[in-house]
């Protein structure tokens, strides 16, 4: 593994952020996720929160101030120290998509404008794995790097009021999904039938910061039995082990 | 139970807030003035976790179904318990078929009720603070039921107290935020030198300011945000998140407000004045 030089800095009196170079960068990301597992087992989860996103790590304390001068020195120490940290375990997600045009509203005005064809545009969407390099915004929304330059849109230039939840957007260099019902600026160009976020679970969401995500693609009536199989608990999410 | 008669403008169960799921997206929630509610909790001996009613500006009509003590605090609103009129801080006994309301907002825009041993309701991600989706409601409805448990024999320590209040404070503490190196001296004057008004969009999710203060280009990758974070907009807005508020974002986090500098702003509302002080 890499070492990258990290700066450490108070975020209030609660919170210290652990920022890395300012990289969209998936050896950045692996290189704070095992920092963070680390983290978790040397300082607790019961005392701590982290949350991971693109280049930085925060760490959340609860209750009680930080004492600020001692963590720093101490993180340095342990970030110097980092040999020993185990590799944090990581999935790949394949997510069932609906490009049916009564999902994906904006499907063939994205073709039109980037000047492809609708199934060549579903290939590409699939084609590709995405990083999840955060989770945020909203509950269960993945933040996915890796979008190919060629489906890269703006965003639209009136957001509507409300985008049905499981949609699947493209903005910028950008897609994602909307975890659940809310307003958005996002092209949206099919439904993916897996709520990503279900606060009745333990752990409401199944993804986790560093696990890729594939898209496939499914029939109007594949979308229906997934919902139903959702719907009653039975529905399994295709997950893979990944070892990058 | 406690039945909701009338609802008032935006009534919610709320108690510590959801400290576990950040990483998930998932605000922490929570009651908005905490400074108030770890007083009136402690005044009823209650454990600091225990949920209270948030009653925001308009307050709700409520019959208490089981006899118990219960506390009031923060905003003032001209609150009657069977039409005589009763005081924040203080803890007053309430039996089976008493009704409490609310009248004329006198004072800051909050105002908490707690009830020995607090208010049961829907607990999810261990936490019963209302936040839609996570809850299937974010306020309550009239005709809804709150849970708490009958209480006759318990005998309060104390049954007053006179409080600092913060309700006349408009000074935000706050401390330097993560990209507050970017700033530049046009800025920081404007910052620090001036009052801002509360815009109308503010609420547990953000208040956002009226005045702007010159704007930037930086763009930053997404990062963790806090309650009590300032934003700063490319157009110069500043938008502070509050409980509800993202747990991550990409503009600017120029300045952090301190827990007391949270409550305080709490009990703002829309047209109040503030400034902001270094510490």
């Amino acid at each position: 593994m890499n070492t990258f030089p990290i700066s450490i800095r108070p975020f209030g009196l609660h919170a210290i952020l652990i920022e890395w170079p300012n990289m969209v960068e998936s050896a950045i990301l692996d290189d704070i996720l095992q920092f963070t597992e680390y983290l978790k087992t040397k300082m607790g989860q019961q005392q701590w929160e982290f949350v991971p996103a693109y280049n930085s790590l925060t760490l959340i304390k609860r209750g009680d101030t930080i004492d600020f001068d001692k963590y720093t020195i101490e993180l340095q120490e342990i970030y110097r120290e980092k040999k020993t940290f185990p590799k944090k375990e990581k999935f790949l997600w394949r997510l069932p998509v609906c490009y049916d045009p009564e999902f994906g509203i904006d499907l063939a005005e994205v073709a039109d404008r980037l000047q492809i064809k609708v199934p060549e545009l579903i290939a590409m969407h699939t084609g590709n794995t995405y990083i999840v390099y955060g989770i945020g915004f909203l509950p269960g929304f993945m933040y996915l790097g890796g979008l190919t330059a060629a489906l890269e849109i703006p965003r639209r230039a009136t957001p509507r009021l409300k985008v049905a939840k499981g949609s699947v957007g493209l903005a910028g260099r950008q897609t994602g999904i909307y975890p659940q019902e809310s307003p958005g600026g996002w092209n949206i160009i099919g439904n993916c039938s897996v709520p990503i976020f279900d606060a009745t679970k333990d752990r409401p969401c199944f993804v986790s910061v560093g696990d890729r995500i594939q898209f496939y693609a499914i029939s109007r009536a594949e979308y229906e039995l997934h919902k139903i199989e959702g719907e009653v608990g039975i529905y399994q999410v295709e997950k893979i082990k990944w070892d990058a | 139970m406690l039945k909701v008669l009338k609802s008032g403008f935006f009534t919610s169960v709320q108690d510590r807030g959801r400290l576990a799921y950040r990483d998930s997206g998932v605000p922490i929630s929570g009651v908005m003035d905490d400074h108030t509610v770890r007083q009136i909790n402690r005044l009823l001996e209650n454990n600091e976790k225990a949920a209270v009613l948030e009653v925001t500006m308009t307050g709700p009509t409520l019959l208490f179904e089981e006899t118990t003590h219960i506390v009031l605090g923060g905003a003032k609103m001209s609150a009657t318990l069977n039409n005589l009129p009763i005081d924040n801080h203080k803890i007053y006994r309430v039996a089976e078929g008493d009704i409490l309301s609310y009248g004329k907002l006198e004072k800051g825009f909050r105002a908490y009720l707690a009830v020995k041993d607090g208010f049961k309701s829907e607990t999810v991600l261990a936490s019963t603070s209302m936040y839609l989706p996570i809850t299937s409601k974010n306020h309550l409805e009239d005709g809804d039921v709150v849970g708490y448990d009958a209480h006759t024999t318990f005998e309060p320590k104390i049954t007053e107290y006179k409080t600092e209040d913060l309700l006349d404070e408009t000074v935000l503490e706050v401390h330097q935020g993560p990209e507050y190196q970017l700033l530049v001296d046009k800025q920081l004057e404007k910052i620090f030198s001036r009052d801002f008004t509360i815009a109308k969009e503010n609420n547990r999710m953000a208040y956002q300011l009226q005045e702007a203060i010159p704007g930037h280009a930086h763009s930053m990758l997404t990062s963790a945000t806090l309650p009590g974070t300032v934003q700063l907009t490319p157009t110069g807005k500043l938008i502070i998140l509050m409980k509800d508020g993202q747990t991550t974002g990409g503009y600017p986090r120029i300045l952090q407000l301190s827990d007391k500098a949270i409550a305080i702003l709490a009990q703002k509302k829309f047209g109040d004045g503030i400034s902001f002080k270094k510490v």
